[in-house]
């Protein structure tokens, strides 16, 4: 064990899955000279040289398109777009290519790719770079989304992402990259898709949430215990396997629930999950299900973007709302 | 003192490459890149390329086959290209108007029937064919292409990836991000441009201001060619040349083929809206079969009895491709669930549970 921040963790994924197989390279903006924007790949290139971690032209479509083409000649890609904002400019590779190769093809072309982006406000990027897409890559079936929130998840998930056969949308909250940090097993280390993790164990009311929410959430469960409330929070860790059974267990464990997520409100992941429990679950519900999300504006101007992404005083008064309800 | 600005001027359009004129003699002095025994080779591809066309086209009409894009008119720029390729190390990457290159490759032509039957066994593609499914969604193979150039020099192979595509997709941004990479890692790609002069009823003149599309590849660093897509001979001789540069390390060419696409773009166009009946009859006169043809039968090599029996053998070789799709069994709801994933997620298996065993749900598709 060793500690590690969130980037910290996902560099040693990096170079530890590189070393064990030969097959995997890195390509993306900036990933090789300069160790990418925030460092994730730094040192990589010093040690596998630049055929394995390759600085690329500025073009979001052909390097996820490319990827396609590096895994059906035997390569193991991993490419980083620079901020998911971004990914838009690849969404037709991403989604209607990789996502669907081995359907269209009967399994005769599957693409084994990771595709890290960071993503996530309050940091004070410029524009496009903070917005939430998950639940637009949700919609395309074919592709997994993986969203970790600790450090030792970072590297557990990422592991486990680039040996899945599957195309892997693994994104990493920027936020956390330096904030979180925790006990990272040294060696090989993996997480296990589509199973949740408890957080924090509570009876009255359940707060799901992912990636960059969850310490706002934490932070929401802190609040609520001063007052008397005691939150259970889980982790979705990924939507894509979701883990179904573990969230109706989580919901029935307080019969009440709040999700949280930093996309806008309208279509969001969230959205899903409420559906899922309602479905699955409904005569455990004490309470109608909530929602706290971003509204559904556009990403500002950092001016006003401690307003836009849901603070943890959003989440505890949805919370009073739902145990007064 | 005055400084002048030097801007750079419009490129000017260039004669395309052309060794076989219409009446099917080779220009003065030109030695025949291809033997007859390889002529004849592509010639039959070039014959099925056109009766398959003819037979589906017919299908189509009965309603009993779907959507396709004919490839009347470009078997030449098609066959000359693929005969340069080496089935064995190498990968084709279609759009989906090259049907004899991708037999020729390996691709069996019972999967272009169950495709445009509309059979999802039709996007099946057998281990060591190396031939990607058909790509609709325009331009987006090109990346792909790069990629697997690109992958193959960084494992040391010898093969090359020969992407096609037509002028409409070279106005598509995945074109230009495509050369420009492809360039920058000197993946060993041939873009292999057919332009057919129509991107269903937009002409080749609203596509791009500039005068060849060939003459884009300088500016990635990569040399472009322009060569006359009904000549089997030229085509051949300009491909196998970019593939011999691309083994040794040469990088990308981008091959632009002048050619012509006969009749309509698919099934559901009707070109007579846009196409002026006084240009395709001077198509007709090119017509790349014809050209072979005459060529053969000046070595005496071709005759009329000789095309008798090739069309007989080939109109069997049709109804046995329609033969070996009809054994496969018809599509069922549950193919809807697999080949999403390697393994199902708990709602892809949720849902195939529950419209399975609901009441009419698996049932055998049309």
């Amino acid at each position: 064990m060793a500690e590690m921040t969130m980037v910290e963790a996902i560099r040693s994924a990096l170079r530890f899955e590189m070393e064990r197989d030969e097959r995997v390279i890195l390509l993306g903006e900036d990933v090789g000279q300069l160790g990418g924007v925030f460092r994730a790949t730094d040192g990589l290139r010093q040690f596998f040289g630049p055929a394995r971690v390759v600085d690329t032209p500025l073009a979001e479509s052909v390097i996820a398109g490319s990827a396609l083409g590096l895994a059906l000649a035997g390569l193991v890609p991993i490419i980083e777009i620079q901020f998911l904002g971004f990914a838009q400019n690849a969404y037709h590779q991403l989604c209607q290519q990789l996502a669907r190769s081995r359907y269209r093809t009967r399994g005769a072309h599957p693409a084994q790719i990771t595709v890290r982006a960071p993503f996530g406000g309050n940091v004070r990027t410029p524009e496009f770079h903070s917005d939430s897409m998950e639940s637009q890559f949700a919609q395309n079936t074919g592709l997994k989304i993986v969203m970790p929130a600790s450090a030792p998840d970072a590297k557990g998930l990422l592991l486990q992402s680039i040996r899945d056969p599957d195309p892997v949308l693994f994104l990493e909250p920027l936020r956390g990259y330096r904030m979180i940090s925790g006990e990272v097993p040294e060696g090989n280390y993996t997480v296990p898709f589509g199973k949740l993790r408890t957080v924090r164990e509570g009876d009255d009311i359940t707060l799901v949430a992912w990636s960059g929410s969850v310490p706002v959430v934490l932070d929401a469960a802190e609040q609520l215990s001063e007052r008397g409330i005691s939150a259970h929070v889980v982790d979705l860790r990924t939507l894509v396997p979701l883990d179904e059974a573990g969230l109706v267990d989580a919901l029935e464990r307080t019969g009440r629930c709040v999700v949280v997520h930093e996309a806008p409100a309208t279509a969001g992941f969230g959205a899903e999950v409420v559906a899922l429990l309602q479905e699955q679950a409904f005569y455990s519900l004490e309470a109608p299900l909530r929602r706290v999300a971003a509204p559904d504006s556009h990403y500002p101007l950092p001016g006003v973007e401690r307003d836009f992404v849901p603070g943890a005083h959003l989440v505890v008064r949805a919370v009073r709302e739902t145990l007064d309800a | 003192m005055r400084i002048e600005a030097q801007f750079l001027p419009p490129t000017e359009a260039v004669e395309p490459i052309r060794l076989l004129d219409e009446s099917g003699r080779l220009a003065g002095g030109v030695e025949a890149p291809l033997d007859s025994a390889r002529v004849l080779e592509a010639l039959r591809y070039m014959m099925f390329g056109r009766a398959f066309d003819a037979r589906c086209w017919s299908l189509q009409r009965q309603g009993r086959l779907g959507t396709f894009a004919p490839i009347t008119g470009q078997e030449a720029s098609l066959m000359g290209s693929a005969l340069a390729v080496d089935p064995a190390r190498d990968w084709l990457v279609p759009q989906y108007r090259e049907l004899p290159a991708l037999l020729r490759h390996g691709y069996p032509v019972e999967r272009v029937v169950l495709y445009r039957q509309g059979h999802p066994e039709g996007g099946f593609v057998p281990p060591g064919v190396r031939v990607m499914q058909y790509q609709v969604s325009l331009a987006a193979q090109l990346p792909h292409a790069v990629g697997l150039a690109w992958g193959m020099k960084l494992k040391e192979e010898s093969g090359v990836a020969m992407v096609y595509f037509g002028d409409g997709a070279s106005s598509e941004g995945d074109f230009h991000e495509s050369c420009n990479l492809a360039g920058v890692v000197g993946a060993p790609v041939i873009f292999f441009l057919q332009n057919n002069g129509w991107a269903i009823s937009t002409p080749r003149a609203i596509q791009t201001a500039g005068s060849d599309i060939a003459a884009r590849a300088p500016a990635y660093g990569f040399p472009g060619v322009s060569v006359d897509g009904n000549d089997l001979m030229a085509v051949y001789l300009v491909t196998a040349g970019a593939v011999e540069r691309a083994r040794a390390g040469g990088g990308p060419t981008l091959i632009e083929a002048h050619t012509y696409r006969m009749g309509a773009h698919t099934t559901a166009d009707d070109p007579s809206r846009y196409v002026d009946p006084e240009v395709e009859r001077r198509w007709a006169e090119r017509d790349p079969i014809l050209r072979v043809q005459r060529y053969l039968a000046g070595l005496g090599q071709w005759s009329e009895g000789t095309e008798r029996e090739w069309n007989r053998e080939i109109e069997a070789e049709v109804d046995d491709a329609f033969a070996r799709a009809a054994r496969f069994s018809p599509p069922r709801a549950s193919d809807l669930y697999e080949h999403v994933f390697a393994e199902p997620t708990p709602s892809l298996e949720r849902q195939r549970r529950w419209h399975l065993q609901a009441p009419g749900g698996e049932q055998e598709g049309g």
